[in-house]
């Protein structure tokens, strides 16, 4: 039996990336909160996923970016890098060019908000809200956090409840707590 | 019925690599063939947008690789002892037969390619087509009387 052997395999992945030949390339990043998809276009980073189904992750970036999807390290590796240090509590900014074209006016003005919320630090949705100029869309703001594309991040998991409570957090709560408490965010 | 969507190239790639790879380490032994291999799948992958739907994925790429092991074959050799003898009319054969092959139906006009333009034998083109080679020969001979039928007057 022949096969591709890995060394083949990875130099075809790298070229296509190297060539700039992808509309996005994606990889698995092993991470304390499980396994996330990471995929990046050109301009940036545009998808982490929690429990992604491959099939129906890659049918998704397909028709949002185009149908050259493809796993390749390579134009990942800044971000990996960055996620590890994060969850060895050695960064507290990630430095990361992200993709958020496609998304409506509102969401990447709350997203853009979103991510000037400082590490180990939460607002509510109605802050969250008021700082994005429509004060009373807290509960807009809530369905953005839930279909943020780049958790961790964009930093939902540092959007609370008025009331203290948790709330929500699109990759369960377990995983909210234990980012708020890497981040000594939560006692 | 709706054609079939392109997939995702990734699924393309998985799909259709180990057989590629295997096709091509046939025509050109195992140290041509990885070359061979990175150059199929680049060459898939600049037209790939281009596809209108995911139908004959399989032998779309048994084409491209088929040419791409022609032109390895007529790349010269370190070790080559005769000239080469490859361009006697300008235009390579399966440039000529695609193109009067056009209207056949998909599966004969791959089958018609591989044969008589790229010189493949049935098991491969059962190979590209996802049949056997029986399928293949037929497909390839109802190909031909079609287009003998065209070309009479």
């Amino acid at each position: 039996m022949t096969l591709v052997s890995p060394d083949l395999d990875l130099r075809f992945r790298d070229a296509a990336a190297r060539e700039h030949l992808l509309d996005v390339a994606y990889d698995l990043v092993d991470t304390p909160v499980g396994k996330l998809l990471v995929a990046a276009t050109e301009r940036g980073l545009c998808r982490i996923a929690y429990d992604a189904d491959p099939d129906r992750e890659l049918d998704s970036l397909a028709r949002m970016f185009g149908v050259r999807v493809l796993q390749s390290g390579r134009p990942i590796e800044p971000a990996r890098r960055q996620l590890d240090e994060y969850f060895e509590g050695k960064r507290q900014r990630f430095d990361l060019a992200v993709d958020l074209k496609l998304l409506a006016d509102f969401n990447r003005r709350v997203l853009r908000e979103l991510a000037r919320v400082p590490y180990g630090e939460v607002v509510t949705y109605g802050e969250l809200a008021a700082r994005a100029a429509r004060p009373r869309a807290a509960r807009a703001v809530g369905t953005v956090m839930n279909r943020n594309p780049l958790p961790i991040v964009l930093p939902c998991h540092r959007v609370i409840g008025a009331n203290g409570k948790l709330v929500g957090y699109a990759g369960g709560l377990g995983r909210k707590e234990t980012l708020l408490q890497l981040e000594g965010a939560l006692l | 019925m709706t054609p079939m969507t392109l997939p995702p190239f990734e699924r393309f790639y998985d799909e259709h690599r180990e057989e590629i790879y295997a096709f091509l380490v046939r025509r050109l032994g195992r140290d041509r063939a990885e070359d061979a291999f990175q150059e199929t799948f680049m060459r898939a992958l600049r037209s790939y947008p281009k596809l209108r739907h995911g139908e004959h994925l399989r032998a779309w790429a048994y084409t491209i690789a088929s040419r791409i092991a022609i032109d390895e074959h007529r790349r010269p050799r370190a070790d080559a002892e005769l000239p080469e003898l490859a361009s006697l009319d300008g235009r390579p054969a399966f440039a000529q037969l695609e193109h009067l092959a056009d209207d056949l139906p998909p599966t004969e006009r791959a089958a018609v390619v591989l044969r008589y333009g790229y010189d493949l034998d049935y098991a491969d083109i059962g190979a590209a087509l996802g049949s056997n080679a029986t399928a293949a020969r037929q497909a390839a001979s109802a190909g031909i009387r079609r287009l003998r039928r065209k070309e009479a007057p």
